[in-house]
């Protein structure tokens, strides 16, 4: 005991405050408390707010009515809401065209003639400009009367296709509006990995003899994995979020074929003749979780090649 | 830091005192006029009341036209101002069920309103309640190109095998008979309602906008199918769903589209495309079923006032003086509309009068399908019609689901 008492008395060092005991381990924290605080309020927080209004019915007037899972049992049995999913997947699929588009652009423009930057800057100017602008320009592009598009039709012999107002291609027209701008962004992220392929590569790939083709899938695609795989998430995350173009476009018709879930939602909850706030909670709520599969996906993803890195 | 804060607080009640005693004499108005002639109507009606009021102050916010759909939501239940424009009918029912309109009853029975306003009282009484001031309506009808009708030696139908027999000729003639744009679906709405008036009439058409009859009733099924008679032998502009209504003038003002069944607004697009008065003939939506009395559309314009008011007593001055028949008719010149207050005098111009003498020996008056029937209903309803005007054949399977909407929207 004697000992234990000595050694303290000998080595006990000058009495530190607890802030800097623990300055190393609170810091961060402190440094993270802004942004999480916001983080918190505008969206987790209201996550949970939405999860918790889809269980009522809601104008958002008068007194909310418990119906528990009511909206969703609504949501198995509406027709609406199938075409919604339905389009939702098509804009997955029909979307994804933007990454290989992109990359082919890129690819096509990574040379060195006089004026490239001014070619460049071009092709990137559909993403500059806003999505209501090009929802408005495709529309014109499309219009019956006086687009452009009819008229070709017409010239090869289909008869004048009015795309917005037909069910069948109603949803194709609209999201080759949105590849529009969304190939542009995919070829500016192309055009900076492009950049960065290590010229000895393709050097020592060239003496193997690899070429064209070949050299692209075993060379140089490889080395632009970390561009394809941001390309891949905005343009899912693109495709899930496509609200301005349907709205701009076609307000969901004809007679409501054109939706998509986020559209959906704000028809139910806040146009003009909504105002079912926990219905559009609860289509909210399935886009989220939609969205979650994906995110996880990536998040999972990003994680892995960190720890592997 | 105490003096500080007291001082704070000591300003603060000043500032308090200070807004309460500006508000005394002062009213709030909140308008959706963003376009032309409803914000010169309103100018021309704030300017009057200013004038007959000296005492009292007006402030006046102007909201664009859809924005203001859900703006009104927020500004009611947060900062209510005193005045407020809306719709009658359905429309203006979450917002009296919220208890967030006030009860003007007293004023109607003081101003003696139900004598002159009666025309429209029904579409702004609740629960035996008035809620709001009619203070302008239109008519709907059928416009079209009287040029065009006289050069084929046509006469405006009267009855339905008579309008048959037109759109066919004129079908023949390379002509689409009617013109619409369905984009913004309430075009469609006008159509509904006015084969649903035709066929069945009006108190059928009350009932079932009132949700008592179901959409698979047979009597419902012989509206659709009598339309189909026009949708089938494609009767209306092809592409009609890509159009919002305004783009499919200039088909009508070009030739291409004999008529337009329209509200009275249209015809300032018409001759803003370049047609003069006398190319534009009106006329009263044909009969239909012999027997069937004839009711119109004719929606109606209002203004309410808020529950949470701040200054009831001016804002009730200010209804009182937009009831009057002269700001009615001032208001009805520049809006090119009709005033309510029978009173009033019309405004000297063709389809004015002609829509005036229709209206007022209407069997009844129809609000429109949007403002009669509740807004989920009114919804599913249009989108429906827009769906049957072009796939007809799709009938059956619309009205089941318009059915399972009513089941759930009157429950």
């Amino acid at each position: 005991m004697s000992t234990a008492f000595a050694s303290d008395a000998v080595s006990a060092p000058p009495r530190r405050s607890f802030w800097r005991r623990h300055q190393r381990r609170i810091a961060p924290w402190l440094f993270l408390a802004p942004g999480a605080a916001m983080f918190a309020v505008y969206v987790v927080i209201p996550i949970f707010q939405s999860i918790w209004i889809s269980f009522f019915q809601w104008d958002g007037l008068s007194a909310k009515l418990w119906v528990g899972l009511g909206n969703y049992a609504e949501l198995l049995g509406d027709e609406a809401f199938y075409t919604s999913l339905n389009n939702n997947i098509l804009w997955l699929v029909f979307y994804m065209l933007a990454v290989p588009t992109g990359l082919f652009i890129a690819i096509f423009l990574n040379q060195t003639v006089f004026g490239i930057r001014v070619y460049k800057s071009l092709f990137f100017f559909p993403f500059v400009i806003s999505q209501v602008v090009v929802g408005l320009i495709f529309s014109w592009f499309y219009a019956p009367n006086i687009g452009l598009l009819p008229q070709i039709t017409e010239w090869l012999g289909f008869g004048k296709i009015a795309v917005l107002a037909d069910e069948r291609f109603v949803t194709y027209g609209i999201i080759a509006a949105g590849l529009w701008p969304q190939i542009a962004y995919c070829m500016i992220l192309y055009l900076t990995g492009l950049n960065n392929v290590s010229p000895d590569q393709v050097e020592a790939g060239r003496l193997d003899g690899a070429k064209g083709l070949k050299m692209l899938w075993y060379v140089i695609l490889p080395q632009l994995r970390p561009a394809t795989f941001i390309a891949v998430v905005v343009t899912v995350i693109g495709a899930l979020r496509s609200f301005d173009l349907v709205s701009i476009m076609t307000d969901g018709g004809p007679y409501g074929s054109s939706r998509v879930l986020s559209f959906y939602m704000y028809e139910q909850a806040l146009s003009e003749y909504g105002y079912r706030m926990g219905y559009g909670a609860a289509i909210a709520v399935v886009l989220f979780l939609i969205m979650m599969v994906f995110i996880t996906g990536f998040i999972w993803r990003m994680v892995r090649d960190e720890r592997g890195g | 830091m105490h003096v500080a804060l007291k001082t704070l607080a000591l300003g603060a009640a000043a500032a308090a005192m200070m807004s309460a005693s500006a508000l005394a004499g002062e009213i709030t108005i909140n308008t959706d006029t963003s376009d032309p002639a409803p914000k010169a109507a309103f100018q021309a009606l704030i300017d009057g009341f200013k004038a007959a009021n000296p005492d009292v102050t007006v402030k006046w916010n102007q909201f664009d036209h859809e924005g203001y759909k859900s703006a009104i939501r927020n500004f009611l239940t947060a900062d209510a101002p005193d005045i407020v424009t809306w719709y009658t009918g359905n429309r203006m029912l979450p917002f009296v069920k919220a208890g967030l309109f006030a009860d003007i009853s007293d004023l109607w029975a003081a101003n003696k309103m139900g004598e002159q306003l009666k025309s429209a009282e029904s579409s702004v009484t609740y629960d035996g309640k008035q809620w709001a001031i009619p203070y302008s309506y239109y008519q709907w009808g059928i416009y079209y190109r009287a040029d065009i009708f006289k050069e084929k030696g046509l006469t405006p139908p009267k009855t339905w095998d008579e309008l048959l027999d037109v759109c066919a000729k004129l079908k023949a003639d390379g002509i689409a008979p009617f013109a619409i744009g369905s984009k913004p679906l309430w075009p469609t709405a006008g159509w509904f309602d006015y084969m649903d008036l035709r066929v069945n009439g009006y108190e059928f058409h009350m009932k079932l906008t009132n949700g008592e009859i179901p959409y698979t009733d047979d009597r419902v099924k012989a509206v659709f199918d009598k339309w189909a008679e026009l949708v089938k032998p494609g009767y209306f502009i092809e592409n009609h769903a890509a159009l919002d209504w305004q783009e499919a003038v200039p088909l009508f003002d070009q030739g291409k589209a004999a008529m337009y069944l329209m509200g009275n607004f249209a015809v300032d697009v018409m001759k803003n495309g370049g047609l003069s008065e006398d190319q534009i003939g009106f006329a009263q939506f044909p009969l239909i079923t012999q027997d069937v009395p004839m009711a119109e559309d004719a929606p109606t314009e209002m203004v309410a006032m808020a529950a949470n008011a701040k200054n009831k007593e001016d804002g009730a001055k200010f209804l009182a003086y937009l009831a009057l028949p002269e700001t009615q008719a001032e208001m009805n010149d520049i809006l090119g509309q009709l005033p309510v207050n029978n009173q009033s005098k019309v405004a000297d111009d063709k389809f004015l009068q002609q829509g005036f003498q229709m209206l007022s020996a209407a069997h009844g008056l129809a609000q429109f399908y949007d403002r009669d029937a509740p807004a989920a209903m009114a919804k599913a309803g249009m989108e429906g019609f827009q769906e049957f005007m072009i796939k007809p054949d799709h009938e059956e399977a619309i009205l089941e689901r318009l059915e399972k909407v009513r089941q759930r929207v009157y429950k």
